[in-house]
Order: C-alpha cells, then structure tokens, then sequence
C-alpha cells in the first residue's frame, strides 16, 4: 500500500520536478556549450596575438550557432568497415551521462533538481561512462590511430580517477556526508580551498586529465594522432563529442566549486551584496573554466608515459599522504 | 629503458603509416614505422612524393633559366640556395663580385637563415602541443618576410641574387628596418626563453630525446645543426670560407649530447649569431656597383666544379659538370636534409611514438629538398 | 685529420698516378682520384680511417659510360675528395653502404636515376620515383637534353 502511495507521489510533483529540471539542464547545457566554445576561441586568440571571432554577432557571439548550423547540414559519413552499431552509439554514450550528473549540482539553495544522499558518488560514478564511451568510439572506428587515442585515453582516465577520489575524500571526510548540499553548508565558516589548498590543486589537475584537456590531451593529439578517437567522425557526431567536452568541463568545475570553493555562498566578507548565490556559483564555476583554458593555450603537451608516471608516482602517494594528514588534522579539530 | 621492451615476449606488432597526410611531418613524408604497442621497432622513411626532377631539368636550361630552381629546393631558406648556386657558376666562370653586392648577399642570408629557424621553432612547439609560439614567432617572421618582399619581390621564393651580383639595391629604408628587426627580436628572446625553454614540460619532451651523438651523425653524413649539437663544430661558413663570411666575426654555437634539447637551443643560438652578423654587415656597408658586368649567357668552361654553403639546415653543395656550353651538362644538388632524414632509421627504433614527432620536428626537415 | 694524412691513407689503395690535385679555389675539391670499380671499398675504407665523412655519391652519363662520382670531406679541415669510377653500361659498383650508412640512400637514389646497380646492397629500391616506373631518368637519351658528350669532350681524356 505505501509502496502504491510513493508511486502515486512520485508521478506528482517529483517528477514534473524532475522533468522541468531536465528541461533546464538541457537548455543550460546547450547555451554552456555556445558560451564556451566562444569563450575558448576568444582566449586562445588573445594569448595567440589575435583576435578570434568578430564577424558574427556583437564580439562574435553567434559565432558557434553559425558553427552548428555548419555541422548539422554536414553529410554523416559512416566509413565501409566499421562496427555500425558501436560507431553511432558512441557519440550519444559520450553525451548523456552528463545530463544525469547535473540532476545533483547545487547552483543555489534550492536549485538542485534532486538533493540526492549519495550524490557526489552520482556524479562521479557517471562521468566513468565518458571512458567507456570513448573506447567504444575508438574501437569502433576500425581505424589505427582511433585505437591509439582510445587506449591512451582509457588508460590516462583510469588511472587518474584515482587521486580524485581521494582528495575528495578528504573534503567528505570533513562535511561528514556524499550530499552535496551538505558539502556546501560544511564551508559556512571558511572555504575548503582556504585549509586544504593541496587538495583543490590535485582535484584541478586531475579534472584537466578527466576531461581530456590540455596538457592532457593526449587521447585527442592533433599532432599526432591526427584526432585520436575521433578521427572517423564528421557532422553532427563530432559535434556531439564536443558538446560533451564543453559539458564535463562544466561539471568538473562545478563540482569543483562545490568542494572547494563554497558553492553558492558568497566571499567571504561580502554577504551583504544583493547578489543571488546562482551568480556567485555559476562565476566561480567560469574563473576555473577559464583558468583551464588558460592553461591549454600555454603549455605544450606531456608524452604519455611521462603522463602516467606522474600521476602513479607523485600524484597518487601525494593523495594517500594527504588524506592521511587531514584525517588527523580534522579528528584534532573535532 | 626502452630497449627491454624489445624482446619479443609475443610477435604482436602492427604496420601504422604516418601517412603523406599527417599535421605533423612537415611536407610530404611518410614514414612507415612497424610498432609492438607504443614503442617502434623498426621505422622506414619513404619519400618522392615531391620529386619534380630538378637536376634533369638543368640539363636543358641556361644556367640563368635554372637560378628560380634553386630556391624552390628548400623553399625556407631559398635565398641561401641562391647564394650558393650562383657563386658556384661565379667561380666557374670567374667572375669578380663588387664589395657591396657580397656584403648585401650574407644580410639577406643571414635573414632568411633567422626566418627558417624561426618558422622551425613555430612549428616544432605546436607539434608537442603548445600552440602559442607559433603565432609569436610567425610574428617575427612577418618582419623579414616584408623586408625581403621591399627589396626582391618575393616573400619566400626569391630569386635575388643574379651572375655577378644582386638584382636590385638596398635603400636607406631597408637598412633602418633591418635595424629595427634586429633590435626587436633581441628584445623576444626573453619571451621565448620565459614561455618555452625553461617550460617544464617542454623541457621533459626534449631532453635526452633522439640522441644522435658524434659517431652517429658521420656515418649518415648529416651536417647542420645536428653534428654541431653532437658537439663537432662544423660550419661551412668558417670551415670554407665563402662570400665575406672570412671577414665578419660570429661564433659557432654547440650543444654536447645531441638530444633533441641540445638541437633546439644551438638553433636558437645560431639566430643570435645570425643577428650579429647582420649588424656587422650592415656597418660595414659599402657603396659601388651592385652587378658586375657578365656576358649575357654564362659559358663555363669545361670541367666539374662544387661550391658549398651553409643552409638553415647544414651544408648545401651545387656540383656542376659543365661542357663549355651554356647548358649545364650534369647538375647536382647536395641537400642537408638527405642524411638528417636517413638518420631516423637508426634513431627511431625504441622510441615512443610521441618521441616521433618531437625527434622530427627538431631535426628539421624540408621535404622538398630532399625530393627535388 | 689534414689533407696530407687522407692522402697517405688513399695512397695506400691507389697507384700515385691516379691522384690528382685539383685547385680549391677553382674546383672546390682539393684531391680528384680516378678509380675502378673494383678499388671503391678499399677507397671508401682509407676515407673512413681517415675521420672522413661521406658527402654525396652521383653520377654523370656519358656516351662511354655513366660515371660514379663519390664525395668525401673531413669537419676538421678542408679535405674534400672527388673519386670518380668510369663504369660501362650495364655495369654494377659493390656497395659501400657497410662502411657508410649514408651511402645506403645515395646508392638508391643513383640507382633509380641511372640504372646503376649496387652489389650487396641490403636495400635496393626506388627511393624517389614510384615503385613501379621502369625508366631511368637521368640517362641521356631519356627525355630533354641539350647534349650527350663523351668524357674526352669534357675533361680531356
């Protein structure tokens, strides 16, 4: 009987809530991409001495709708050999578990489309999918250098999965909960950046690694690898491979700001500013993204396996120590 | 390290084709490499996808028909190849060339020597994934690229030089902003060092990367930046002394170990030396005639005769057979990039694949040139 | 190693008639060295005791013959050496590629151009033309030319 009434409830105000939730995540997904491939050009291009963008729209704004018209109205080629099904489901396994994880991101008090318990372990346990994704990409394009990128990227994923954990850990360690709003009320007196600086700078670089940005793009080489794993796709396809870069970028820095640097609260000192906490997030969320775009434009790329040593061999002995370190630190301040 | 993943536990190598097509291998170059995983085991250089039969084409042209040939050869450094060439036929024939068109020869020499190099560094950064200094450098180039436009008409195949002198005269124009080119870059080099030779990881992809040491390089032959970074300080600019390069002061710079960070900074600093060579020149500028009187067609006498220059790239070398016509009866171009390309068979097994690209880029190869 | 010390070397393999100087400001080359066939290892050996490195191998056509011209100099001093090896057509050189590595992609490059065989190559292929061309392009009597001279019309002899 109470089994019928949770039904009953659940098909009530849950899930219209969950469904207009969707809705905004897909809208803000949608415009997050726009903002940020212009964003990204226009950065490059003034580290680069240039100017980017300027024909379409104010600033060249529109640039990335005219982008997309381009892509969608290019022919699908689905070359001879290839694994069919595998080929086109790629793409699509690369895009939507990162809708799911912005069900659980705090953009405000209340804006959270669900405050799940485990939330944090939702968001880290979907953005493994992008690996399995991009394997199954590679693969499946029936093409060397395809399986080259896919393998590194696999690999380089994998392996620096792990140091993120356990900074995370750490930050959990002292909110005593998964939930993330409860992460963002832990930071009511001081941001976690502020205590645990070490920890934000591991997270940071190995969010750079998760997400295949540079100087981590190996899987995605240019130079070498002409584009790794997503050589063979065209159009609409490698649209969706880039939609869903743009996307995890934002995850990773919202999830970021989440852990570290307070969420929606405001600085410190500055509460009485008429500033809405979305504001307040959605800045800290593009400073980081900036601050990756930055990074990308500056230093040239590591060699795979000077990669993976530096996260097996410094990356990960400086997680565990410092996971050691702050479970005594926070049992002394508890 | 890398030699012991060589024996074969399991046969499972696969052919890959970094194809005539790639961003990375600059010109048309494939390079065949047999790999087990992600280290080469064997690696095959296969060219001629340029080859246009340049010395064939010789034998039935004027030697002054054949001077534009010279600088599509190596189309970075084509001023140089010019040079070379037509002091070759200068010496067959004899002919004196006046003070001022030599001393205006080496500063548009040494000029587009700085802007191969400068294309090198561009290029050789973005291939390890640092977009950036390309479009700093190409900056730079920009500048001599118009200075070189102003007096000889072309940007990058130039053909300048002619029999017994230049085609044109510099103006005061062109000696300020040579001046002011050589004051500006001395002023990046700070950037460069800053953003890349003191980068961490750019560090990391070039030391002791593609060692080619001293023993190496004199069984392929190479010359250039490669055997001097391997530490043996040969440049035919002081080794064979030719035009007035005998009478200006520079220094050879080398490295010790060969590696490819070795390369990479005895370029950088044949750039310096290039710019006080430039400087030198032009104070020491004289005035006179720009050309000297040469027959209308050039008539060598008969015999064989070889001229070398320093190119951006090592010693290029004209030999020319001549049967006292005004065709050349056999001529043959000497091209640096022959044996710095056949180095890669022997350097390149047991490396990674991303060491690829970083030994290829600092070797610095015009493909062209080796096909001619 | 200085010129005089590469002459002592070559005088070992070849007879001091076949050594000639040559004038450095007019040639290029200080030393000529007509050769056989037979005596080019021997030649290419003295040149590597000699610290010498191998500067190019190509060859000339001539109605009597194509010609095989190789070019050795040193990094420590001007030492450049031409030996030059008549050969008939149809006639094959043994490879000097176990001496010098360079000499490998010369020899297959004069190989193709000129039909020049090389004995105990480990390689010979065509290195600049397609794989599948059967012409020699160099030869005189393939495509354009302005002449076809023998040696005596160029150097004399």
């Amino acid at each position: 009987m109470a089994a019928w009434q949770n039904l009953v409830n659940f098909l009530g105000p849950d899930l219209t809530r969950i469904v207009v939730g969707l809705v905004g995540v897909l809208a803000l997904v949608q415009v997050n991409a726009l903002f940020l491939v212009w964003l990204e050009r226009k950065v490059a291009a003034h580290i680069q001495l240039r100017i980017g963008p300027k024909e379409v729209g104010p600033f060249g704004i529109l640039q990335t709708i005219v982008d997309g018209i381009k892509l969608v109205s290019k022919e699908l080629i689905t070359p001879r050999h290839v694994d069919r099904k595998l080929f086109m489901l790629a793409p699509i396994a690369v895009f939507l578990p990162v809708l799911v994880s912005f069900v659980v991101i705090p953009f405000s008090e209340r804006l959270i489309i669900r405050d799940m318990n485990v939330g944090l372990l939702l968001i880290f346990a979907f953005s493994t999918f992008n690996v399995l994704a991009v394997l199954v990409g590679g693969w499946a394009s029936n093409n060397k250098y395809s399986l080259l990128g896919a393998v590194r990227a696999v690999a380089q994923n994998v392996a620096y999965e792990i140091p993120l954990l356990l900074t995370v850990l750490s930050v959990v360690m002292w909110s005593n909960s998964l939930q993330m709003s409860e992460i963002v009320a832990s930071q009511s007196k001081v941001w976690n950046v502020f205590w645990m600086p070490v920890a934000a700078l591991i997270y940071l670089i190995c969010a750079t690694a998760e997400t295949n940005r540079a100087p981590f793009d190996i899987p995605e080489a240019e130079s070498e690898l002409v584009a790794g794993f997503h050589t063979e796709y065209s159009g609409m396809r490698f649209a969706l491979f880039f939609l869903a870069e743009y996307s995890n970028m934002l995850i990773v820095a919202a999830v970021a700001t989440t852990l570290f640097f307070g969420g929606w609260k405001s600085f410190p000192g500055l509460g009485f500013l008429p500033v809405p906490g979305w504001i307040w997030f959605f800045a800290k969320t593009y400073v980081l993204i900036f601050v990756a775009m930055w990074v990308r434009w500056t230093f040239p790329r590591l060699r795979f396996d000077q990669l993976m040593n530096f996260c097996w061999k410094i990356m990960i002995p400086v997680a565990l120590l410092h996971l050691i370190v702050y479970a005594g630190v926070i049992k002394i301040i508890n | 390290m890398a030699n012991e993943f060589l024996e074969p536990i399991t046969e499972q190598t696969f052919y890959l084709n970094m194809g005539p097509q790639h961003p990375s291998t600059h010109g048309v170059l494939r390079l065949f490499l047999k790999l087990d995983g992600e280290y080469i085991v064997e690696a095959d250089p296969i060219i001629g996808y340029g080859h246009r039969g340049h010395e064939k084409m010789a034998e039935s042209h004027l030697y002054e028909q054949f001077l534009p040939n010279t600088s599509r050869m190596d189309y970075l450094a084509g001023l140089i190849l010019n040079h070379g060439y037509v002091a070759a036929v200068e010496k067959m024939v004899g002919i004196e060339v006046p003070p001022r068109a030599e001393y205006i020869r080496v500063i548009c020499a040494e000029l587009n020597r700085i802007s191969s190099h400068l294309l090198w560094f561009g290029t050789y950064v973005m291939d390890l994934g640092g977009f950036t200094p390309f479009l700093y450098s190409f900056d730079d180039r920009e500048n001599i690229l118009d200075i070189l436009d102003r007096v000889s008409g072309s940007r990058l195949t130039y053909s300048y030089c002619r029999f017994g002198g230049v085609a044109r005269d510099v103006d005061d124009e062109f000696i300020t902003a040579t001046q002011q080119f050589v004051e500006r870059l001395r002023s990046r080099w700070d950037d460069y060092h800053n953003l890349v030779t003191k980068n961490v990881i750019f560090i990391h992809r070039a030391k002791d990367v593609g060692v080619i040491n001293r023993e190496l390089a004199m069984r392929f032959g190479c010359t250039g930046p490669i055997l001097r970074a391997a530490g043996v300080p040969y440049d035919v600019r002081k080794a064979e002394p030719y035009s007035v390069y005998s009478e200006l002061d520079f220094e050879i710079p080398t490295g010790s170990k060969g590696d490819a960070l070795d390369r990479y900074i005895v370029r950088l600093q044949e750039m310096e030396q290039s710019l006080r060579i430039i400087e030198q020149a032009l104070e020491r500028l004289p005035d006179g005639a720009i050309k000297a009187a040469v027959p209308h067609k050039v008539r060598p006498p008969r015999g064989d005769y070889y001229f070398a220059v320093e190119s951006a790239r090592g010693a290029v070398g004209f030999y020319i057979v001549s049967d006292g016509t005004s065709y050349p009866y056999r001529l043959k171009a000497r091209v640096p990039s022959y044996g710095n390309l056949q180095v890669l068979t022997e350097v390149l097994p047991g490396t990674l694949v991303a060491d690829t690209i970083s030994i290829l880029g600092s070797i610095d190869i015009v493909v062209p040139e080796v096909d001619r | 190693m200085s010129l005089e010390g590469l002459k002592e070397e070559l005088s070992k393999v070849v007879e001091p008639g076949d050594m000639v100087p040559r004038e450095y400001e007019k040639d290029g080359c200080l030393l000529e060295i007509k050769a056989r066939a037979g005596q080019v290892e021997s030649v290419a050996k003295a040149a590597r005791e000699a610290d010498c490195f191998l500067e190019s191998i190509t060859a000339v056509d001539f109605t009597n013959g194509p010609q095989v011209i190789y070019q050795f100099n040193s990094c420590t001093s001007i030492s450049r050496v031409l030996v030059r090896v008549q050969l008939s057509r149809g006639e094959s050189v043994v490879s000097i590629g176990s001496i010098y590595d360079a000499a490998l992609w010369y020899e297959r490059e004069v190989f193709e151009l000129f039909g020049i065989r090389f004995d105990n190559h480990p390689d010979l292929r065509r290195l600049l033309l397609p794989e599948d061309a059967d012409f020699y392009p160099l030869l005189k009597d393939y495509g354009k030319v302005h002449a076809f001279r023998s040696t005596e019309d160029i150097y004399g002899e």
